[in-house]
């Protein structure tokens, strides 16, 4: 069936003014980070980002906790989808619940529950550290199942399994060896989501007393405006490269929900 | 010749190790596959959440409802209602907004090209909030943004008219900027298929009009509702863009949260624990709604 076009002027007149509320400040901000002072452009306030030390540290510091938070919800949710599917359907609406929980935490309940109950102990549950990579491993289930899921759906299981079995594959050679291989385009899409949640998180690492990315902006933000408006044109650019390349990999599904805002 | 037999065995029942294990042990063989996720959602999600259940309802001498009482003083109070009208009005218009844009994309007469630049300008629209975004606002309508500053050109002066960046209005302004962009992703695979359905309906004879209030609208109010369930979600639970853009000086449930702890110090507990048991409660309502509305859309 095809679709019948509606014609005329109201289309455009919507697209029109909704590109005009997402354009105009990205082409504020642009104008802001380059203006000088006494007119003119210059690239002063992003060469005064890139020369920071600060912000180098705390990128990289978000990038290698989103990258462990990745593979830490990954090590959780393949098994036990993986398992659901193979041989306990029963369990699939469970684990499927657990990894959707999450949306009824927001990330400061989120934090704020684990430090009351973790964060006045001992030993390596209290350390900020493991809290963190905790939060944001619970704020990557979600969106890991969902790909996770999705991918084991469009392939055949247990026949997979049971070839590599009978070709004498232990358990995790199946998984390392045929699974997950199976799963990767599926994988890549929920990564890259969670890696351009997780960079810019603001709440969590900031209540853990991190100097994360999103800390690292709000931080330089606050006493220098042109920094800060550079620093949200290098932060979309960021975001857009990432999910660029989930679109380029074609295979992600970018809708995303209460995350980390 | 026991090892001689188990050869055998293998060549003539070629994964009987995997089949017997699981006759014998298949409890146990699922443990091990399900324990950590569980493991891990009981220790940093089930638990916390209890344990915050469990600190705003004890009391020093047993059970109290005096910690939850708490959130019915005045600021309280005002706090929960800023941040559901906030997440409420989010929600609506951003809901609105999206499904007219995203019905402008899919049924105008709008080239191809506009509609997957819209759907990847989305996906990073959406992602792209907390910091970042206040920053990008306030230098569009901050007392100084660019908006502003051409406003005044204009004669219109923003901030002497009442308006200003960091109050409700600003944040309703600002949180539309990914709650508008949540809704066109959501919405769009329900929109596609409803249109799909105008040519049937327009071949019998139905005028536009008729197309909306008996098949367009029966079809989308499901998927609408908890498309703007999730978005009421996403903009409830936001603390970042709030927090960035009013350098935390706005009374929202999740600020309040936030004031409450720095580092691993929680100043008063019991408040903290109340208010955010609160938030999952609202959380849970809406939860449940968008539970309801799958089950609906699937019967």
């Amino acid at each position: 069936m095809s679709v019948r076009r509606t014609s005329g002027f109201t289309p455009w007149l919507i697209v029109v003014l909704t590109a005009l509320y997402f354009v105009v400040p990205l082409v504020a901000t642009a104008q802001f980070s380059l203006a000088e002072p006494g007119g003119g452009v210059s690239l002063q306030a992003y060469a005064a980002v890139l020369r920071d030390a600060s912000f180098w540290h705390s990128l990289r510091f978000s990038v290698l906790v989103a990258l462990a938070a990745v593979l830490i919800g990954l090590a959780l949710v393949v098994p036990a989808a993986y398992w659901a599917h193979l041989r306990v359907p029963r369990m699939r609406p469970w684990v499927e619940l657990f990894s959707i929980l999450p949306f009824v935490v927001p990330p400061i309940v989120l934090v704020f529950g684990i430090v009351r109950l973790y964060g006045g102990g001992v030993g390596p549950m209290a350390s900020p550290l493991v809290m963190l990579l905790a939060s944001y491993g619970v704020i990557a289930l979600p969106y890991l199942f969902r790909s996770v899921d999705n991918g084991l759906r469009s392939m055949d299981v247990p026949r997979l399994t049971e070839a590599a079995l009978s070709l004498g594959a232990g358990w995790g050679m199946v998984l390392w060896r045929v699974i997950l291989p199976n799963l990767r385009g599926a994988l890549l899409g929920g990564s890259f989501l969670v890696l351009a949640l997780i960079m810019g998180e603001y709440a969590i690492a900031s209540m853990l007393g991190f100097n994360s990315f999103g800390v690292y902006m709000l931080l330089t933000g606050e006493n220098a405006a042109q920094q800060a408006a550079a620093l949200a044109m290098i932060a979309f650019g960021m975001v857009w490269l990432l999910i660029g390349l989930l679109q380029l990999l074609g295979r992600g599904d970018i809708s995303a929900n209460a995350g980390a805002r | 010749m026991q090892q001689g037999m188990e050869r055998v065995d293998a060549v003539l029942v070629p994964y009987s190790g995997a089949a017997l294990r699981h006759r014998f042990l298949p409890l146990a063989e699922s443990a091990i596959w399900f324990a950590p996720f569980l493991a891990f959602s009981l220790a940093f999600l089930v638990l916390p959440a209890a344990g915050l259940v469990a600190g705003s309802t004890e009391g020093l001498h047993g059970p109290t409802l005096r910690y939850l009482a708490q959130l019915l003083q005045p600021q309280y109070l005002m706090a929960y209602e800023s941040s559901i009208e906030l997440s409420a009005v989010t929600a609506v218009l951003g809901g609105i907004v999206g499904v007219l844009l995203s019905w402008a994309v899919v049924a105008g007469r709008i080239p191809r090209l506009f509609r997957s630049t819209l759907l990847t300008f989305s996906g990073v629209a959406s992602n792209f909030a907390g910091v970042p975004l206040a920053f990008a606002f306030t230098s569009t309508l901050g007392p100084v943004g660019m908006v502003t500053l051409l406003l005044a050109r204009f004669g219109l002066n923003l901030y002497r008219d009442g308006f200003t960046l960091f109050g409700f209005a600003g944040l309703v302004l600002t949180y539309l900027y990914f709650q508008i962009p949540l809704m066109v992703l959501l919405i769009t695979p329900a929109l596609e298929h409803a249109t799909r359905w105008s040519e049937a309906a327009a071949n019998l004879g139905a005028s536009t009009a008729a197309y909306w209030w008996h098949v367009g609208l029966p079809i989308l109010r499901l998927p609408l509702l908890g498309a703007m369930l999730l978005l009421f979600g996403s903009g409830f639970g936001a603390y970042a863009t709030a927090y960035a853009l009013t350098s935390g000086m706005i009374n929202l449930v999740p600020i309040l949260i936030g004031q409450e702890m720095i580092g691993n110090v929680v100043y008063s507990p019991a408040l903290g624990d109340a208010l955010a048991v609160g938030m999952i409660v609202v959380m849970a309502g809406v939860f449940l709604g968008l539970r309801l509305v799958q089950r609906g859309t699937r019967a």
